[in-house]
């Protein structure tokens, strides 16, 4: 076991939970915007955003995270930082991961907020039109509202396959755990299966207390009718 | 249009049609409410009287004809149509209180968010009509807390705290256990006798002889017979009018 503390096992962990932290807030907020998108009266919007949905939830996401890196950074230029020094490369890659995961992950959010718009009775909103509400109120303070209260379980399937998700951010150079990993079993070949243990033991530490805080979560928050 | 120089009517429907696929549900509607004037719709099951209430607002978009409320045509949507549903109030069958705010806030979110009242003014309004509801002492609770004649109360509170013109009702009763219809009817009553405009869809006929002013009385999604109140109870000219009427009061 004595290896293990010649690695940065909780630094690579580190980048994990960063990882999983800013694609979960840009998956949420993109994923709800979608699925606004999704039940909106205008045509054009409706149409993209089931197009969107459509392609992007059922492409690899590998492919997804390759994309970004050698079409948007290294075709395209695109640099996601302003930053001069040798760690900008470094920099750009995490975000480039991030934005990859936000892009990808959002379409499942925005089928679990879909799935809760429609558990939402038609008589809130149209309580909301009769009383002079606009359709973006109607969405933002009557529908989601109940939407995503009822969705809290469902998103945190999502946001735990989100968590182990990010260990294909290694496809694009990103330190986080699975590269990590790789590095270890590489040079201590002979405790291969300890290993293993180590880091999936690491991504249930992560992922457990997610699942249980968020079905405490689900409970408390629900809309009783 | 009214006749010169008179107000316009408070609802002007004309040649109303609308279809549900091939089902023609409103059938050449012609129909004027006068403000402060309290008419009550009745009807079989399936006649249209639901559908008529619900083009009003236009939460039902019609297929040709013209609706007015307070001489202007209801637009087809937007800010326009928004702006237009604030000024008529709606109770439905099925309250629709919001189900994760509590009763004052439901009453208070329309004022604040679509007239731009400052809160602590919707609030104080909105508490003034919880207590005239009768329900003031409920009004920290959530919906699911209330009874269904509570709930409903306080749906009506939420539409008259947007200080609307006109106020409809879709079978306000229908949803409810008999014992607590009593005291949705008696706050519709009151309001009546404040001279608000009412078109109530109803099967309640001891509300329709007490409140209202008039009766409309639908079948087939036609107005078959339009009378004051106590003519359509004591003398209807319409076969199909006695023969349900026939049937309602018989017991």
């Amino acid at each position: 076991m004595d290896f293990l503390s010649n690695y940065d096992l909780l630094g690579a962990f580190w980048t994990t939970v960063q990882l999983t932290f800013w694609s979960a807030i840009g998956a949420l907020v993109w994923g709800i915007v979608l699925a606004g998108m999704r039940v909106s009266p205008v045509w054009l919007m409706r149409a993209f955003a089931t197009a969107y949905v459509n392609i992007v939830r059922n492409t690899p996401l590998t492919l997804i995270v390759v994309a970004s890196s050698l079409g948007l950074y290294q075709a395209l230029g695109v640099s996601l930082t302003t930053d001069k020094t040798t760690a900008a490369l470094a920099i750009t890659n995490f975000r480039l991961a991030v934005l990859a995961f936000v892009l990808y992950t959002g379409t499942f959010v925005a089928e679990a907020v879909r799935s809760g718009i429609n558990t939402v009775p038609v008589g809130q909103a149209e309580a909301a039109r009769a009383l002079g509400l606009g359709f973006f109120q109607t969405l933002t303070l009557i529908v989601l509202p109940q939407a995503l209260r009822s969705v809290v379980a469902p998103l945190a399937s999502v946001l735990i396959a989100l968590t182990k998700n990010t260990t294909v951010a290694s496809a694009i150079g990103v330190a986080e755990a699975a590269v990590l990993m790789k590095t270890m079993l590489e040079n201590e070949g002979q405790a291969g299966t300890l290993v293993f243990a180590v880091f999936a033991i690491g991504f249930v530490i992560l992922t457990l207390p997610v699942g249980l805080l968020l079905g405490w979560l689900s409970k408390k928050v629900a809309v009783k009718r | 249009m009214s006749a010169a120089g008179a107000t316009p009517p408070m609802i002007r429907m004309a040649g109303v049609d609308k279809f549900f696929g091939p089902l023609h549900v409103l059938k050449g509607i012609d129909l004027e409410v006068p403000k402060g004037q309290v008419v009550v719709v009745l009807g079989p099951s399936g006649s249209g009287k639901s559908t008529l209430c619900r083009t009003i607002n236009r939460l039902e978009p019609i297929d040709s004809g013209v609706i007015e409320v307070d001489g202007q045509p209801v637009p087809a949507e937007g800010k326009a149509l928004a702006r237009l549903r604030a000024d008529v109030g709606m109770v439905f069958q099925s309250f629709n209180l919001f189900a994760h705010k509590t009763i004052i806030e439901n009453v208070m979110l329309a004022p604040v968010k679509v007239r731009g009242v400052a809160s602590a003014e919707a609030r104080k309004h909105g508490m003034e009509l919880l207590d005239r509801v009768g329900i003031a002492n409920q009004a920290e609770k959530y919906p699911a807390q209330l009874s269904g004649g509570q709930q409903q109360r306080a749906a009506i509170a939420r539409a008259l705290n947007m200080r609307p013109k006109v106020m409809l009702f879709d079978e306000p009763t229908s949803a409810l256990d008999p014992e607590v219809v009593n005291e949705v009817l008696d706050v519709m009553t009151s309001l009546a006798r404040d001279g608000m405009t009412m078109l109530v869809v109803t099967h309640e006929m001891g509300f329709a002889r007490r409140a209202s002013d008039r009766v409309v009385f639908m079948a087939d999604g036609e107005i078959v017979e339009d009378a004051a109140t106590e003519e359509f109870f004591t003398s209807p000219k319409s076969e199909r009018a006695r023969d349900f009427l026939g049937k309602i009061l018989s017991h």
